[in-house]
């Protein structure tokens, strides 16, 4: 029954979906304030019944219902419960779901929030946003219903893919929905702007809180994944430039290149064209992202789908609304007025700088992705384009705009000094040349790369400190004034400061990972030891043990430094009956920002067994960094009234006109 | 979530409890050699994974190719000696770095090409804006109220 109830719900929100995609527009055309608002109520529904329907999913993860076909396919019921609720969302159906749930909680956040949108704009905003949920609700009924019933119902589930029975699952995919899908309200509002033909500033300040939003799940939700990733599969590395992974970071390159834009759009009135093509590309990235992953395009055994019938109806939705929102863009465009000048040397150029920079580096992830899969389906030669293609060529891309970055908040509107801000720069060169200089003096046998970028890293770091001490006048002016001063400055300085900071911090951590990364791959033997960066790992021998739906095998380490044992570390093998598969479990031994990664291999036939033993030093500031940057994106986002930068008005009348 | 997924199908199709890449029985003992197998093996793409490297992948048939890789190395051949002997048995396919030629033109030269653009059209789009006129048209204290109603309304 539950299914069938979930199943229905979902119906009724297509119902829903396709009313508000068409009452709204019908009612701006009549401005008939009663059709517009009936937009309103839609998208609270659809949000309704669309939780509802999710709702109903989980709970036959959570019974065990295996008469419903995904959850035989992804669960199990000797699984742990919180791995039951996940896995709800562990599978191509489920998670189309919770694409849809986001998407339509976005819808109803919009139609909760947006009562200081005019009436047409936020009518249009939902119709837009309705249009594209119709097309996933249909994708989902047609083609990956995850209500669908097994006849007879199988006793038992065939388990969730050990890799995903991780609390990451709980955290990564969310986030990263809210991200891509958050988007989705950027690309309604720049749809909405094209048809109206009308944009301006407060157009920019209605957008930027949803998009800052999105990039800051974006943020963490990358972040996330990436730790996952590092801590799971056993061989440390955070980062692959994988397809999968690049599906990710396009929307997230074109996402921050949009929120620095619409900030020259908000403050200036310029950029307004470029804003609404880059919110339009945002989520289109977003869209190539879901169909990269979803359609199984990139090689059909690896990922979830790989049914044709999907890839083809996902790659129906991207014609038509990537090919729909860019023709809209074309034609309508040359409408939009062209406000705010500039010259070059100033806060709007490095901003163009900034975008210059963030679309190259998007359009170099996107034709690396792309690229392999374009030859093999014109000329059917089969290339690949992997780690090091991007790292030669994404690289030297950030390297500028990392640069540049502390030079943008210093410079003022309209027309900058550039000479004066470097001398206000002064403090920030001069900690980013000593630390090369240090770095050059104590490291040995480490190429030219490592020590320019720590260097750079610092100087980002001094630089967006330097921003902050700049405004609050510190050496300048007695404290007490300072702390004034501080208090009083906008939140979104405060919130530019730290995002700036939290890249240069996860600069930090890759540039010394990468750079004093040890590692030690041997096999060993009970009481023998293994040493490496001043840690002296004792192999104690191994024990078996089992878990609610698997069994262990756990080898125990003791860690000495100085010969004084600090610590224990049990790195383990699962193996899953269910599913005839083993699972890594390093251990990480975190000593300040920096961890020993231990990951435990095979057992020889001589009792040895292999283990692979790293030092990553720092490696915790490339997720920290991410964090700090969401913290600034917090900070910015509890600014909505000061951002846009006029006076906030006086005393108001206290009852409003109802619109 | 998806590469993991991914990476977690991969395994339950080609890995049979095996669970590191590099093992400790494949290694060189010149230290020398082993540094320079390791680096090429970061190039070298497993042929049967997404995207991974031989040198992360845990598919018996990158630990062939690691193998070969070696055995190339102790015999004496230079690095892109084992290059050009792996492309010359597998395809351009098992390069992580596809080399500049032809079919790869747009691939190597499409991002430089399109920072190059942008900064040419920015620095045009600058030039003929005309730095003379950078006082925008105000707006006028009637729009200015406008403006502050419409967008400064209180959210309840």
């Amino acid at each position: 029954m539950i299914p069938e109830l979930g199943h229905f719900a979902l119906v009724l929100a297509l119902g829903l979906g396709v009313i508000q995609s068409i009452v709204p527009v019908i009612g701006v055309q009549r401005r008939d304030g009663s059709l517009m608002r009936l937009a309103i109520s839609t998208a609270l529904a659809q949000f309704v019944f669309v939780a509802l329907s999710f709702l109903a999913l989980t709970i036959c993860y959570v019974t065990s219902d295996f008469s419903v076909a995904t959850v035989y396919e992804n669960s199990h019921s000797t699984m742990p419960l919180v791995y039951k609720f996940t896995s709800a969302w562990g599978n191509h159906e489920g998670s189309m779901l919770l694409w849809v749930l986001i998407l339509s909680l976005f819808g109803a956040l919009v139609a909760l929030f947006g009562s200081n949108l005019p009436a047409s704009l936020k009518s249009h905003v939902l119709a837009v946003q309705s249009w594209i949920a119709c097309a996933f609700y249909l994708f989902i009924l047609l083609t990956s219903n995850p209500f669908m019933r097994l006849v007879p119902a199988p006793f038992e589930g065939r388990d969730l893919n050990p890799i995903l029975q991780d609390i990451g699952l709980a955290i990564h995919p969310p986030l990263l929905y809210l991200g891509y899908v958050g988007f989705s309200i950027a690309f309604s509002f720049a749809i909405a702007a094209l048809l109206e033909g009308r944009i301006d500033a407060a157009w920019a300040r209605w957008v930027r809180p949803w998009t800052l939003a999105a990039w800051m799940c974006l943020t963490v939700g990358i972040a996330m994944g990436s730790y996952w990733a590092y801590y799971e599969l056993g061989w440390g590395g955070f980062w692959f430039w994988d397809p999968v992974e690049n599906a990710s970071l396009m929307p997230w390159l074109a996402g921050t290149a949009l929120l620095h834009s619409a900030v020259v759009m908000e403050k200036r009135n310029a950029l307004k064209i470029w804003t609404i093509l880059l919110a339009i590309l945002a989520f289109s990235l977003s869209l190539v992202g879901t169909f990269l992953v979803r359609s199984g395009v990139l090689t059909s055994v690896h990922t979830f789908a790989s049914d044709p019938a999907r890839g083809v109806f996902i790659l129906a939705i991207l014609v038509i609304f990537i090919g729909g929102g860019l023709s809209l863009f074309a034609w309508r465009a040359p409408l939009l007025k062209q406000g705010g000048l500039f010259a070059p040397i100033s806060r709007e150029g490095a901003l163009v700088l900034n975008n210059l920079f963030l679309t190259t580096a998007c359009l170099t992830v996107f034709v690396g992705t792309l690229y392999p899969l374009a030859l093999e389906a014109v000329t059917g030669t089969k290339i690949s384009v992997g780690a090091p293609f991007f790292n030669l060529t994404f690289g030297p891309l950030f390297v500028p705009l990392l640069f540049a970055m502390p030079f943008g908040p210093l410079l003022a509107w309209k027309r900058g000094d550039v000479l004066g801000v470097a001398q206000r720069l002064m403090a920030a060169f001069a900690v980013g040349l000593v630390t090369i200089a240090i770095v050059v003096a104590t490291a040995s046998e480490v190429s030219i790369l490592a020590p320019f970028g720590i260097g750079l890293a610092l100087f980002v770091m001094a630089g967006a400190v330097t921003d902050v001490v700049e405004r609050v006048g510190l050496f300048r002016v007695p404290l007490s004034v300072v702390r004034q001063r501080a208090a009083g400055l906008p939140r979104s300085v405060w919130g530019t400061a730290f995002a700036h900071f939290g890249i240069a911090v996860t600069l930090l951590g890759v540039v010394t990972v990468g750079t004093w990364a040890s590692e030690r791959i041997v096999g060993l033997k009970p009481s023998q030891t293994v040493s490496l960066s001043g840690f002296d790992l004792t192999f104690d021998g191994l024990v078996q043990r089992s878990g609610p739906n698997y069994r262990e095998l756990i080898g125990k380490f003791t860690v000495r430094r100085g010969g004084l044992p600090i610590a224990t570390m049990e790195p383990a093998k699962r193996s899953f009956e269910s599913r005839a598969t083993t699972t890594t479990e390093a251990a990480l031994l975190t000593r300040g920002f920096s961890q020993v990664y231990l990951s435990l291999g095979d057992v020889n036939d001589d009792g040895s067994v292999a283990v692979r033993l790293y030092y990553k030093p720092l490696v915790l500031l490339i997720w920290i960094g991410a964090i700090v940057m969401m913290l600034g994106g917090t900070l910015s986002l509890s600014d909505r009234r000061l951002r846009i930068g006029a006076p906030r008005p006086a005393a108001k009348p206290a009852v409003q006109p109802a619109e | 979530m998806r590469r993991l997924a991914a990476m977690a199908l991969l395994f339950a199709a080609i890995t049979s409890g095996r669970s590191l890449a590099v093992q400790p029985d494949e290694m060189l003992k010149d230290q020398n050699l082993e540094a320079r197998a390791r680096e090429l093996s970061r190039e070298l793409r497993c042929m049967v994974c997404q995207n991974q490297s031989i040198d992360d992948s845990e598919a018996p048939l990158a630990r062939d190719l690691r193998l070969l890789v070696r055995e190339r190395l102790t015999k004496g051949d230079t690095d892109q000696q084992v290059l050009d002997f792996l492309v010359a048995r597998y395809g351009e396919f098992v390069l992580l770095k596809p080399p500049l030629e032809g079919r790869t033109i747009i691939l190597w030269t499409l991002p430089p090409l399109a920072l190059l653009a942008g900064a040419i059209g920015l620095f045009f789009a600058g030039r003929r804006r005309g730095l003379g006129q950078l006082e925008p048209a105000t707006l006028s204290n009637e729009e200015r109220r406008r403006l502050s109603t419409l967008v400064d309304k209180p959210r309840d």
